[in-house]
């Protein structure tokens, strides 16, 4: 057989790993013809709507359905009540603790769930919110996480016990009522003693504010219970579907197999749709009790103000260094306000995520960190916002000490670093805090980035802008932010990942069709990365048919192999290791067809791109469209028919992306107007498989990350109410407010990852919130500044400006 | 209340006819009366602009209509820019230039995007980010959604030219 | 965020218009683009039992500008007075200010009328007007009568307008000298931090006559007429535009919220207006 065409043009043909495939999605989307959770429309469906707390603490004294009953189209209104004799009117959380479905009893934050209305359509549903009748009566509001451990006023009376001592919680012993957790990790007394005895010593305290990861999609779903057949299709905003049918499974006791999740386009999710929400429940057992179908779609304020925040922790650092800056220990307490139930997506074993990264890129022999969660009046979450578990905390935690210590040294931030840095010898790198880091060549990044932007130019540059300032030329300070970080993704191990007892593995299935196109089902769910552009792309690669023959499905959880779902940046350091793997079942079968097919032995055979050939004779081959043709049709000796393949991943370790970011900013000192000059990332994120959606991931996660450092906040006022319920208050960045951006890279490849992939989607937010935040710092750091928390909004500019005397 | 009145609408170049309460909103109407359930709703306060169709010749949030405000007016949404055979050049744009991620945005943006190549043909880079400053992304940072819609300008430029 | 049921009027005239106001009083409203009333209905905010459409009334909408004097139909969007040529050559102001408002969307469907009339303090019209020393024209059972802007607005959304009177029109006279309308927000969408609307004519390379006006940093628009005497027979230097700055610090009362503290307002109000001074009188 003669082959007409180059190698080259195979693999170009192929449209594999590294080439900046265009999207597979975009037709449907650019078309307006995606499928969102509320484009679904069921014959009969009833809307549902809530009855929502004005209060941030208060008991429940009655509770009056009469007059929103009576109204016309009005179906049912439940309430805790309703829920208690099918035991859903608590449910479990994904951090071992419980929540209210609806309240039982008091309410805890402004915005919680009290009642569910059921009604014909939307209008009604929310005219009847307003006719039930709920008798408050309120209590002390403890929005402080350090006065709610010093008050006496008990949130959680469920936690306490009748003698009024305090239960262990879901991990361990608990100090005050309205106390979650202790979690330590590392030698606190080893530490110490190297900071007692250590030549420079940094101390900071840092507030990494609430804020909410807000998606332009709110969260939803569609409950639809067949009374029939006994079978319950759920349609819904999940990041993680399997998640969801095993915890309704076990919720409803309606078995698994008669549990259908799906969950369809996704507007966004950065964290928000890893939770289960009381309107998921409420919208299946409304459809339990109606027999017809029950949607539930939030409004944004109670997006805002009820599903999954950010953040929001106390942070305190210590850090010690010999006077030449190489750094001797790390010490770090964080106080982390979870709101009034403890509903982090975080592994089991991790409260505070993987907080413990917070020794960041650097080769720090001794560390500690200790995290108290504590309960407040506010909303639960504490998701990791476009990020993997509370990196972006960890990551700004450690990349502010270093600013601070290079003050307290008058040594430059970036030169402190590389002094710092973990060596590309060192890996694999086994932190003081426990982490073992896969690959790295940090300096080699950080050189390359300070080049690219003449960082020696730029603060020569800022000394003059110093100069002027204080002569009077100027009113416009000058910053230049630097962030290295290094990310922590993948969830991961199974050994010590799990999320309510589920291993974090993922997963994929194979199909191929016998003329040489396939399906690829998958445990992850894409909202937005693109997943079905991408992993074809790994497959076309491993099994050499072209990606655009490939079809990658996700999200339906009768069809998709069993995953843990799309956060964390897990989909392609799990998901994409296991799609590699299954692939190369797929192709270590196709190479024993092949070598039939040629009458030679397995041995004699090897893969070239899209086919198998005879070594040494390379005009002897067998494309894979031949193989899969004949592994159906064709009677092959010892070989069962077909061509599917299916691989269960469990990755050994997780991946560890880097990058070096650097931002440039002019601050008008007297509106605090922050103006970004410039930004460069470069990220490595390993092996790239398709660098255009590398690149918009980046220009995405930048973008949250400029936000969340200069405005968007979640904020409360003493009584516990939300003061940025809308988008008028909730910043996020419209294309005026948001710049361009450069990208740049370096390859790493995870020497344990079957493609040496890393994962990219979180990585720009990651760095890009130290790296804007210490810009404006930098900015403020000639005049005095030390550190000003977050968000960076005009006012605080102007507040840190004020407080340095810049204003006469 | 339901004092339903007869609303008219052409929508995409269809004469429609319906009864519904003056208070639905326009982005309801078009979404679940008449399945374009490409606009989205993303704010419900008139900032985000996922809900963006043109009515009478302006770009507006249809989640700020009444139906009732809307009666015999002349709507396109996303679904009328272009059909799967012939699409929209700004369609193709965003496709071509990674304009989009999640695709929850898309169809208010390209929408806006092409009320405002109409009223300016040829937009410098800070025109197009103040006129698309109305409709928000959450996933693209935007720079590449501005690359689409200055493509998408030049290629509208060069087949008018070229029709010339 | 759904709106309580309403009853929809889309009378054809004025008449039809002041008979339903009459009719319901307080329970009735009138909507032109809708964008700063139906937002508050969605929110339930506002009460809205009768709602009555005015896009059906001939003559609310157009811009004319003739004999030295502007006049502006309340119907008319800030989308028509960004792209009317002429209110561009009359009155630069107007597109400078309304090139700030809100966005794109929103400016196709967001009146004048409804800006100025609903009182709200964030808006930025009823400044501007109150700048330009306009007339506002209402129509309602006894007729017409015209209220001038500096002396229209009472308290957040109290103004001098009657329940059943309608605002027709702004009218002002082309204004003279150099121009401008500085506003500090947080982001697109945004209500001001702190606004100013300035106009300044020059003779003999003093300040012949000066109008000042500030946005969001009271309940009601305010006219500082302190602050324009600042600057009158000054070169509106330094030292005088310090002296306006001052003297409009006095006529202020912010109060907090999300985009600040009333210490920060004040300061970012200083800087707006003595940036709108300088740049007016740059072009006077």
């Amino acid at each position: 057989m003669k082959d007409d065409i180059t190698r080259e043009e195979r693999v170009a043909g192929l449209k594999g790993m590294g080439c900046s495939r265009k999207r597979v999605e975009d037709a449907r989307f650019t078309q307006g013809k995606g499928n969102y959770v509320d484009d679904i429309k069921l014959p009969g469906m009833l809307h549902g709507d809530f009855v929502r707390s004005p209060y941030a603490h208060a008991r429940i004294k009655s509770i009056n359905i009469d007059a929103a009953m009576a109204l016309p189209g009005v179906v049912a209104v439940l309430t805790a009540k309703d829920l208690e004799p099918l035991g859903l009117h608590w449910m479990p959380t994904l951090a071992g603790d419980k929540q209210m479905v609806l309240a039982d009893g008091k309410v805890l934050f402004q915005g919680q769930e009290v009642a569910f209305v059921v009604a014909s359509d939307r209008y009604v549903a929310a005219d009847a919110v307003e006719l039930v009748e709920v008798d408050y009566e309120e209590l002390e509001v403890l929005v402080d996480p350090f006065k709610s451990l010093q008050s006496d006023v008990v949130l959680r009376e469920d936690l306490v016990a009748e003698d009024g001592s305090i239960p262990n919680g879901a991990h361990g012993p608990r100090k005050h009522p309205n106390h979650i957790f202790t979690w330590e990790v590392g030698e606190e007394e080893a530490t110490n003693q190297v900071i007692d005895n250590a030549e420079v010593v940094a101390t900071e305290e840092m507030y990494y504010h609430r804020t909410h990861p807000c998606p332009l999609e709110t969260c939803g779903s569609v409950a639809s219970m067949d009374k029939v057949n006994g079978k319950l299709t759920l349609w819904g905003t999940f990041q993680a579907p399997h998640v969801v049918r095993t915890v309704a499974s076990i919720l409803s006791g309606i078995e698994e197999h008669n549990i259908r999740v799906v969950s369809p386009d996704i507007g966004g999710g950065f964290g928000n749709k890893v939770g289960v929400y009381p309107g998921y429940v409420c919208s299946i057992v409304a459809s339990i009790v109606t027999g017809v179908p029950v949607k539930w779609v939030e409004d944004r304020m109670e997006n805002l103000m009820s599903t999954a925040f950010a953040r929001d922790y106390w942070m305190k650092g210590k850090i010690s260094a010999t006077k030449e800056g190489k750094i001797t220990g790390l010490h770090c307490h964080v106080t982390a306000d979870h709101g009034a139930f403890d509903a982090c997506a975080d592994p089991t074993k991790f409260p505070a995520g993987f907080m413990n990264i917070c020794t960041g890129s650097y080769d720090i022999p001794v560390a500690y960190l200790g995290v108290d969660g504590v309960y407040t009046n506010k909303a639960p979450g504490g998701v990791s916002y476009r990020c993997s578990f509370r990196v972006t905390e960890a990551v700004y935690f450690i990349e502010r000490m270093i600013e601070v210590l290079a003050i307290e040294l008058n040594m430059d931030p970036a030169k402190l670093r590389s002094i710092n840095f973990i060596k590309k010898e060192q890996f694999p790198y086994t932190a003081a805090l426990g982490w073992e880091y896969d690959s790295g060549d940090y300096q080699t990044a950080w050189d390359k980035a300070l080049a690219a932007v003449d960082y020696t130019g730029l603060r020569a540059e800022q000394a003059q802008r110093v100069e002027d300032f204080k002569a009077g030329k100027t009113r416009k300070v000058m910053g230049i932010g630097l962030s290295f970080f290094t990310e922590i993704v993948g969830a991961g191990p199974v050994k010590n990942c799990d999320i309510l007892g589920m291993g974090m593995f993922d997963s994929c299935e194979i199909r191929i069709h016998p003329t040489g196109s396939a399906v690829a089902r998958l445990g992850t769910i894409s909202q937005g990365q693109g997943h079905a552009t991408t992993f074809a792309q790994i497959l076309a690669t491993e099994i050499g048919l072209p990606a655009d023959s490939i079809t990658i499905e996700e999200g339906d959880t009768d069809t998709a192999p069993y995953g843990l779902g799309t956060y964390g940046s897990r989909s392609t350091p799990v998901a994409g290791a296991a799609t590699a793997m299954a692939g190369r079942k797929i192709r270590a079968k196709a190479q024993m067809i092949a070598a039939y097919l040629l009458e030679v032995h397995d041995d004699d055979v090897e893969f070239d791109v899209d086919r198998f050939v005879v070594k040494g004779a390379p005009e002897r081959f067998k494309t894979m469209k031949d193989i899969a043709y004949a592994a159906y049709h064709q009677a092959i000796p010892g070989l069962e028919p077909g061509l599917e393949a299916v691989s269960y991943y469990d990755p050994p370790n997780m991946t560890y992306p880097f990058g070096a970011y650097v931002c440039v900013m002019d601050i008008d000192v007297d509106t605090g107007v922050p103006e970004i000059r410039r930004f460069y990332a470069l990220d490595d994120c390993g092996t790239r498989i398709n660098p255009m959606v590398i690149e918009g991931q980046i220009h995405g996660g930048l973008t949250e990350a400029l936000a969340v450092a200069l405005g968007q906040e979640i904020a409360y006022d003493d009584m516990g109410n939300v003061k940025t319920g809308t988008l008028m208050d909730f910043f996020l960045p419209t294309a005026w407010e948001v710049p361009n951006y450069e990208t740049d890279f370096t390859v790493t490849p995870s020497p344990h990852h079957p493609i040496g992939a890393k994962g990219v989607g979180e990585s720009p937010h990651v760095g890009g919130v130290p790296c804007f935040s210490n810009a404006v710092q930098d900015a403020f750091r000639p005049f005095g500044n030390r550190h000003t928390n977050m968000p960076h909004d005009h006012w605080r500019i102007w507040q840190t400006a004020n407080s340095l005397g810049m204003h006469g | 209340m339901s004092n339903k009145m007869h609303v008219k609408l052409n929508v995409n170049g269809e004469d429609h006819e319906f009864l519904a309460e003056p208070r639905e909103l326009l982005i309801y109407a078009l979404r679940e009366k008449l399945n374009l359930t490409g606009p989205h709703v993303g704010c419900e306060t008139s900032h985000c602009g996922a809900c963006t169709v043109t009515m009478n010749g302006k770009s507006v949030k249809s989640c700020t209509v009444f139906v009732a405000q809307a009666d015999g007016a002349e709507i396109t949404t996303i679904e009328g820019l272009g059909s799967p055979g012939a699409l929209h050049v700004l369609q193709e744009a965003f496709k071509e230039h990674h304009g989009l991620q999640c695709g929850f945005c898309t169809p208010g943006m390209i929408t806006r995007a092409a009320k405002l190549l109409e009223e300016n043909p040829n937009p410098t880079e800070a025109e197009v980010r103040f006129g698309i400053a109305g409709n928000i992304c959450r996933c693209t940072g935007y720079q590449n959604i501005v690359k689409s819609i200055l493509a998408a300008a030049t290629e509208l430029n060069a087949a008018k030219e070229a029709a010339q | 965020m759904i709106p309580a049921a309403f009853e929809y009027y889309r009378p054809k005239d004025m008449a039809g218009v002041i008979a339903l106001l009459q009719e319901h009083g307080d329970d009735a409203r009138v909507v032109a683009g809708g964008h700063s009333l139906i937002p508050m209905m969605k929110l339930r905010m506002a009460e809205v039992p009768h709602l009555i459409d005015l896009q059906g009334i001939d003559g609310l909408g157009g811009i004319t500008i003739k004999d030295g004097a502007v006049r502006i139909g309340a119907m008319t969007t800030q989308h028509e007075i960004i792209t009317s040529q002429a209110l561009a050559d009359a009155a630069p102001i107007m597109k400078e200010a309304a090139l700030q408002i809100a966005d794109p969307q929103v400016r196709y469907m967001g009146t004048v009328g409804g800006n100025v009339a609903n009182g709200d303090p964030g808006n930025d019209m009823p400044g501007l007007m109150q700048c330009l020393d306009a007339q506002f024209h209402l129509t309602g059972p006894d007729g017409d009568r015209a209220v001038a802007a500096r002396d229209f607005y009472e308290a957040a959304y109290m103004t001098e307008r009657a329940d059943d009177e309608v605002l027709t029109a702004v009218t002002f006279a082309t204004p003279v000298g150099g121009h401008a309308y500085e506003k500090q927000k947080r982001k697109i969408g945004d209500y001001a931090t702190a606004a100013a609307a300035v106009q300044i004519s020059k003779a003999g390379g003093k300040v012949a006559t000066a109008s000042i006006a500030m946005t969001n940093l009271s309940d009601t628009p305010i006219w500082s007429q302190a602050a324009g005497a600042a600057l009158l027979g000054t070169d509106c230097g330094e030292a005088a535009n310090k002296a306006a700055v001052a003297a409009m610090l006095d006529d202020i009362d912010p109060t907090e919220d999300n985009r600040g503290p009333v210490a920060f307002k004040r300061h970012a109000a200083g800087i707006v207006l003595g940036r709108a001074i300088a740049r007016a009188w740059s072009r006077a």
